[in-house]
Parts: structure tokens; C-alpha cells; sequence
């Protein structure tokens, strides 16, 4: 298969850093790593977190909204968690972690949280045609470039595979959730969902998205 | 549900998807905590999980999201007050350094002691601790009924109680922490209100399923003798 080479998060980091230069956004910080952004924040340097919202918020946003379908509740979400990254900075270990991999995934989990909250509230799950409606607009030409490379990631996938992982990971359900509603057995679905991630970082890696992690 | 190695191993993809099940999620946790490869599993994972976020068409966040952000942040950070004198940085060691770092983007200025925490030393050590506990955001946190604040639970359901703004207890009196198992309160430690924040190292581990509860003592006692005037249930 046709390698493309795409450099991982720190390279549409880059990428992203220079649009924001020329839009203006953050002049003075266009430059620095996300790590470095990181260091400034742990030193409640406000200009840090406008800087890694320039280059995670779109993302963050849009992931939160798939997993909670309503504007409100996913902005909760995104502002939760760039509140928890600007509070904690100083405990983010780099040999852990990429920054942009640290706050999707406490996006993620607040996402998660709040439509557990919410739908044991309600007792329904959320509406779903906000999804459906979705569409993407106004991002960056390298955020486009890493969304198709992953899409083409999952649609390679066995179907049943990427179900697991998509009602998993975009609709909030745990495991047994996700065994009830697909009359599954809970074991196959646990090795499914294992089957599938350990597939799409494969799948990935091959398309160049993803390194192993630093350190 | 008794698991062996294999299925938990199995467990870091739903895990890193934060998919897991309660019980799961605990057993997994726990076997986390002595597992290194387990832990480099998850990392991986986690960027895989991370790369997910990209694959989703949404429309872009309303503009006004940059601005709100900004201001709670900027919001929260008044909340911070200078740690006590003793606790000032230069007379810290760098994991020291770092909680109190992180104490202060916390806004936790003072951390109660326990009773049995007599020694500055140790009771610098259990504040760490519990800090360290507040800020890790891969600790579970539940928010605590009866009071602002959380309980927050890390690794190996080690615990601390992070509450905000709590009255003095009445009369000269104290909080006790306990936690609950099948209706058996054991003592978790003693600790005062006051303004802000204040992290409370729990003095022993909460397992799944067991319930944290605070009340009104007259000292340090054995068995709880009030109602609850704080619960949390963790997951």
C-alpha cells in the first residue's frame, strides 16, 4: 500500500501554529512546541491556553458534540476540559503523553461523563439528530488531512470491529452497554473492541499518522 | 468476577476508550498500578483513542467558546492564595516543588492534618500525596453531596477529599472521614472547614463500591456517631 507520510500531531501542530500566524490569532506563541505551551501554562500564562485552544478547540469541540449531541453540553465539556488542562498543567508528564493526546482524552472523558449524567437523568439516551445533521466546516487544511486519513483508517476496519469502537468511543457506552445492544456476548465484545484498536493503530501507523510514543 | 492476566490485558483498548465498566474499570486499575507493559499498552492506546477525535465531521465551535474559556480561567485563578509560609518553594525538593505547583494552580491553599499526622514531616508527605492525587487527571473524581468539593480516587483506590469552602465544624468539634463497606464505617481521618480549598489525604484506600462519608465528631473517634453531613459514591 501507498505509504502517505503525514507527520503525527506535533507536525499538524506546526502546520496549525503557522495558519494561526498569519490569521493573527497568537502571534507571540505560534512558535513555541505544545510542550512548551505546557510549561507556560503550569506558569498561568493565559496566552498559552488561547494558543493550545487555537489548535485543539475545534477538535476538542467537534468530539464532544459527537458524543453528546447538544451544543450546550458539549461546550460544557471542551471548557471542563481546557479549565482541568489550565489547572494541571504542572502535573502533565511529557514521557506520558502528547499534549494533544492529554486533552483530547480529558475532553473524552468529560464527554463521557456528562452523557452518562445526562441520560441517567433523562432516562433516554440524547437525541441523535444533531449528529446526523453535523458537518464539517472551517477547519484547517491539515485537521481535514488527519480527519480523512483516520476515516480511511476506520473504514478499513471490520465492520464489526469499528462498530465496537464507535459506539465505545463516540457514544459514551461501556462494554456490557454495548454487548445488550448488539446481543452480543460481553467477551466478544471486550476482544472485539481490543481486536479493533490494536487494527486501527496498526492502520494508522501504516498511513503515518501515528508514531509509538516518545520516550 | 474473577479475571485472569490475559482478559485484563484485553481490558487497556476499552480502557483507554474509557469503556470500561465500573467493576471492570476497577480490577483493571488495580492491576495497572504493578503492571508496566499495561501501562505502555494504554499510553498507545490513548494516542490511538486521541486520533479518533479527528475522524469526527462537526461544525466548528461557536466563537464565543475561545472568549468563556479564557474567563473562567482567568476566573479561577484569584481563587489561589499563597501556600503558608512553610510550604514556600525554595525549601522543597522537586517532587515537592511540583505539588505545590500544583496546590497552587489548584487554589488549594491548606490541607488539613490528621490527627495522626503529628509530625510536619509525614503530614508534608500526606499533603503531597493528596495533591498530587487532586491534580492527576487520571484520577477518577466524584463530586461530593453536602459540600463543594470531590473525591478523588488514583491509583491503587488511594483517596483524598478536596472540599471547598466548609464551615467550621460546630462547637469545637471535627470532621471525621470514613468509608464504608457493607455498612461498615472504618475511620479515614480527621480534618477542619475553612475558607478555599483544602485536600484531605484519606488514611485508607476506597475499594469499589464503598461509599466515603464525613461526619461531626467530637475528636477523633472509632465509630461514627452522627448522620452524614458529606457523602460521595465512587465509581
Amino acid at each position: 500500500m501507498t505509504t502517505l507520510r503525514l507527520p503525527h500531531l506535533a507536525g499538524v501542530g506546526t502546520v496549525l501554529r503557522s495558519d494561526a500566524v498569519r490569521r493573527g490569532r497568537t502571534k507571540s506563541l505560534g512558535h513555541l512546541t505544545d510542550e512548551e505551551l505546557l510549561d507556560l501554562l503550569a506558569r498561568s500564562d493565559e496566552r498559552a491556553l488561547a494558543e493550545l485552544y487555537d489548535r485543539f478547540g475545534g477538535v476538542a469541540y467537534g468530539l464532544a458534540l459527537r458524543i453528546l449531541r447538544d451544543e450546550t453540553l458539549a461546550q460544557d465539556a471542551v471548557q471542563d476540559a481546557f479549565l482541568a488542562v489550565w489547572r494541571s498543567a504542572a502535573t502533565f508528564l511529557p514521557e506520558r503523553a502528547r499534549p494533544s493526546t492529554w486533552i483530547l482524552t480529558l475532553v473524552h472523558r468529560r464527554a463521557v461523563d456528562l452523557v452518562r449524567r445526562e441520560e441517567r437523568r433523562r432516562g433516554e439516551p440524547l437525541d441523535d439528530s444533531l449528529h446526523a445533521a453535523a458537518a464539517a466546516t472551517d477547519d484547517e487544511a491539515s485537521v481535514r488531512f488527519h480527519r480523512r486519513l483516520v476515516q480511511e483508517a476506520l473504514r478499513r476496519l471490520p465492520p464489526d470491529q469499528r462498530e465496537a469502537l464507535e459506539l465505545g468511543y463516540y457514544g459514551g457506552l461501556t462494554q456490557s452497554q454495548i454487548a445488550e445492544r448488539l446481543g452480543e456476548p460481553l467477551g466478544t465484545i471486550k476482544s472485539r473492541t481490543f481486536a479493533g484498536l490494536a487494527r486501527l493503530r496498526e492502520l494508522l501507523r501504516e498511513a503515518g499518522v501515528e508514531e509509538p510514543v516518545a520516550g | 468476577m474473577r479475571v485472569n492476566d490475559t482478559d485484563l490485558h484485553e481490558l487497556a483498548a476499552a480502557y483507554a476508550l474509557d469503556a470500561l465498566d465500573d467493576d471492570d474499570r476497577a480490577a483493571f486499575e488495580r492491576h495497572l498500578a504493578a503492571c508496566e507493559q499495561c501501562a505502555h499498552e494504554v499510553a498507545s492506546f490513548r494516542e490511538t483513542a486521541a486520533s479518533l477525535a479527528y475522524a469526527v465531521d462537526a461544525p466548528a465551535p461557536p466563537a464565543e467558546l475561545r472568549g468563556r474559556i479564557l474567563d473562567a480561567a482567568r476566573a479561577d485563578r484569584p481563587n489561589v492564595v499563597p501556600l503558608p509560609r512553610r510550604w514556600t518553594l525554595p525549601a522543597l525538593g522537586g517532587v515537592a516543588a511540583v505539588a505545590a505547583v500544583a496546590a497552587l494552580a489548584l487554589g488549594v491553599w491548606s490541607v488539613s492534618l490528621s490527627s495522626q499526622l503529628d509530625d510536619e514531616r509525614s503530614a508534608r508527605e500526606a499533603t503531597e500525596r493528596a495533591l498530587a492525587f487532586a491534580a492527576d487527571p487520571d484520577a477518577a473524581r466524584t463530586e461530593l453531596t453536602g459540600a463543594e468539593g470531590s473525591l478523588v480516587v488514583g491509583e491503587g483506590r488511594s483517596a483524598a477529599l478536596v472540599v471547598c469552602r466548609l464551615a467550621e465544624a460546630p462547637g469545637g468539634k471535627t470532621y471525621e472521614a470514613w468509608v464504608i463497606q457493607g455498612g461498615r464505617p472504618q475511620p479515614a481521618g480527621v480534618f477542619d472547614g475553612g475558607a478555599g480549598c483544602r485536600a484531605v489525604p484519606l488514611e485508607r484506600p476506597v475499594p469499589a463500591g464503598a461509599t466515603v462519608a464525613v461526619t461531626i465528631e467530637d475528636g477523633r473517634v472509632a465509630q461514627p456517631t452522627g448522620e452524614p453531613v458529606i457523602t460521595a459514591e465512587p465509581a
